[in-house]
């Protein structure tokens, strides 16, 4: 993965002195709210409910065991002992003392890590497919890419104080497990008949209070050029995106107000400007970038270890669901990833615990290569397990409680952590996802069911990308009381849809209910082997409606 | 410009003393900062020289006194850069320190259209904003009257770290970094 040279570290460790020079004024009174305010967010901190809460970057979702380790102590020592995994691949403290984030920022640099542009208006955190690398559908690894776009957005003089925040998400592969249709800026890499490398970026999706899939700006930009056609786009943003009213002010709504024509027109104006200037890639650029992400020295894998893998999925029904849920191809034969559950009753979605976070990071060192993977469904993923040693991991990982074969399913809920934390939301989450989970946990039923996304999210923000879920939830508020919106028929892949909203909203306590009946006309009405996402788009919203307001 | 205004000063004891706002220009807190911004759209400020909002400057040029101020949400077109090339300096204000619109400007103003004279940032002008604002070109910052000069200066100097080219900077890091190591 991506390490520091000299300049990298340099920049973190600067950042650290800059941002305890910040703190030490707003403490002393020299530096106002409002005017910290930018400050404070542009290095991850927010000011929450009952604490402050810290969110720390996982560039593109890659995590190296010593980071995990880092992250485990910083949770123990200034926080309660666990952190939360986001849905942009990033881990959030939610108990840290003002005062101690300087500290841990420092302690985070020590590990190559930073807090940098994880909140405000500006380019946050760039996430990608969390597969990179190792996926049999992949056409190049997104990571070099992605870290180029890291160091490039990173401390950008121009774009620290954009209308809104500006998210940018990278795909390298047939299919897209990177939701690049709902980012402010969705990049897929695909190559033309002559094998080059080509970028075609899509702008203004997006999630929140206005949900949009979003326009193709331009199918095939030669590589050479990403950086420069980005600072294209986020000029023209920065300098017509509305900043009159926040809930218009993302680059979706001037897309969409502009129409992709004129947006595309303006972009390729500026764009004439930029061309071929000083960030133009080359290939040494890029070799170099590629340099850091090289093959693991895997070893080989005895031919019978599949054999053996084969005829213990066939004997041992547990741990055929383990493999069949939690368990994906690799383009290496005789690999595997793993993907480890974070989604487990006694836990909100997303939760680790410190003494979880060691251990990961353990298993991570004997199992594969010392890397851990964030995902954006908040899990975490081993990417590169030799078959042969499954078997051993997946007991260790279900002694941690880390081995729910439910990946994919209903069971594997996404989350914000909603009005238990966060004090934007209307309304709790996480008591929704766990009622939930204890409703639907017999795991044949949730295996008939199939591929099932239930996403929740405690406020309209969307943080819990309840749109693109094909069962949503979304927390709202009506005279101070809780309700709960539910919606179906999103989706974030290929084919990506917002979802509909079923109709008037319900209490917390029916919740449950309502989502056993929507399921119910779904198991009534598939044809054989029909995914929930594919009946609902063959029979319509009505059948649903029907059953849930009868 | 704050250097000439020195000898201006001496000759005019008698005046009334403008008041002097806390000025950093090319890395350093200024003596003296002579220019007045007038954000008046109708009439002319009697002191010289002025900042003075663009259609106004339009309709004055023959004053050599006077530079114009362009609002953040100006549409810096290439007829329009030309003409305001003549001014000895420009002024871009920040209405508010959230509106990023006159970082683009400056850049433009430098980048594209090769200004070569003083580009200034007046209005919600903070102490922390200062190090990007000279990335983008600003030659000088006029800071807002609460912010602390001691701390501008030092505000400039924490991050010497830039990825990305700039005004100063024309080199992306990852160029310099190939420079770097073909000459290692």
């Amino acid at each position: 993965m991506y390490r520091y040279d000299i300049h990298d570290q340099t920049l973190v460790d600067e950042r650290v002195a800059q941002f305890r020079d910040q703190m030490e004024r707003y403490r002393a009174g020299r530096l106002g709210e409002e005017e910290f305010r930018p400050l404070r967010l542009q290095n991850g901190l927010y000011i929450q409910r009952h604490a402050p809460m810290l969110r720390i970057a996982i560039p593109y979702g890659m995590l190296a065991g010593n980071q995990l380790r880092a992250l485990a102590e910083i949770t123990r020592r200034y926080d309660r002992g666990y952190g939360h995994f986001t849905t942009r691949q990033n881990l959030q403290l939610n108990w840290p003392a003002l005062e101690d984030v300087p500290d841990i920022l420092a302690d985070l640099a020590k590990v190559q890590m930073h807090a940098i542009q994880t909140s405000g208006n500006c380019i946050r955190n760039t996430t990608s497919d969390q597969f990179a690398g190792i996926a049999n559908d992949e056409v190049e690894d997104p990571r070099p890419w992605c870290e180029l776009i890291r160091q490039w957005s990173t401390l950008h003089p121009e774009f620290a104080y954009l209308p809104r925040k500006f998210k940018i998400a990278v795909s390298g592969a047939a299919q897209d497990r990177a939701a690049i249709q709902v980012h402010d800026i969705g990049l897929r890499l695909w190559r033309d008949a002559d094998g080059e490398l080509r970028i075609k970026v899509l702008a203004g999706g997006g999630l929140g209070r206005t949900p949009m899939i979003a326009d193709v700006v331009r199918e095939d930009l030669p590589w050479q050029h990403l950086l420069t056609y980005l600072e294209a786009c986020v000029r023209v943003y920065n300098q017509f995106g509305r900043r009159d009213n926040k809930f218009k002010a993302r680059i979706k709504i001037l897309v969409k107000a502009l129409g992709i024509e004129e947006f595309r027109r303006r972009v390729d104006e500026e764009w004439a400007h930029l061309k071929d200037g000083p960030q133009t890639l080359n290939q040494a650029a890029v070799d170099a970038a590629k340099g850091h992400f090289p093959e693991p020295e895997r070893r080989p894998v005895a031919e019978n270890a599949n054999e053996a893998f084969d005829q213990l999925r066939a004997e041992n029904r547990s741990f055929a669901r383990f493999v069949t849920n939690n368990v994906s191809d690799h383009k290496v034969p005789g690999y595997k990833a793993v993907t480890l559950s974070l989604k487990r009753r006694e836990h909100a979605p997303g939760d680790v615990t410190a003494d979880q976070m060691e251990a990961v990071a353990d298993l991570a060192d004997r199992y594969s290569f010392g890397e851990v993977r964030v995902t954006h469904e908040q899990n975490l993923v081993l990417s590169d397990v030799p078959v042969d040693e499954l078997e051993a991991l997946w007991q260790e990982l279900e002694a941690l409680g880390m081995a729910n074969p439910t990946v994919g399913t209903l069971n594997d809920i996404i989350c914000c952590p909603g009005g238990d934390y966060c004090s934007l939301a209307n309304a709790v989450s996480i008591p929704i996802a766990q009622a939930l989970q204890e409703r639907f946990e017999d795991l044949d039923f949730l295996y008939d069911l199939g591929p099932l996304d239930l996403n929740i999210s405690g406020c309209m923000n969307a943080c819990g990308h309840h749109h693109v879920g094909h069962i949503g939830i979304l927390g709202v508020d009506k005279k101070g009381e809780e309700f709960y919106q539910i919606s179906i028929g999103g989706n974030s892949t290929d084919d990506a849809s917002l979802g509909k909203i079923l109709g008037p909203s319900f209490f917390r306590s029916d919740v449950p209910d309502v989502v056993e009946k929507v399921l119910e006309v779904y198991v009534a009405q598939r044809h054989e082997d029909e995914r929930f996402l594919d009946t609902y788009r063959r029979i319509g919203l009505k059948p649903f409606k029907e059953r849930v307001y009868a | 410009m704050p250097n000439k205004a020195s000898e201006t000063t001496a000759e005019t004891v008698e005046q009334t003393p403008v008041h002097v706002d806390h000025l950093i220009a090319n890395g350093e807190l200024a003596a003296e900062n002579a220019w007045c911004v007038s954000y008046d759209a109708e009439a002319l400020p009697e002191q010289r020289p002025a900042f003075v909002p663009l259609a106004l400057w339009q309709a004055n040029q023959n004053d050599e006194a006077l530079s114009p101020l362009l609002t953040s949400d100006t549409e810096l077109t290439p007829e329009l850069a030309q003409q305001i090339g003549k001014a000895p300096a420009i002024a871009v204000d920040f209405p508010a320190f959230t509106d990023g619109r006159g970082y683009t400007l400056a850049r433009l103003l430098r980048e594209r259209y090769g200004y070569a004279g003083e580009v200034r940032a007046v209005g919600d002008v903070l102490v922390d904003q200062l190090d990007y604002m000279r990335r983008c070109g600003f030659s000088a910052m006029a800071l807002r009257d609460d912010q602390d000069p001691e701390d501008a200066l030092r505000a400039l100097s924490f991050i010497s770290v830039r990825y990305q080219p700039d005004v100063e900077e024309r080199q992306a890091l990852f160029e310099r970094r190939l420079t770097t190591s073909e000459s290692e």
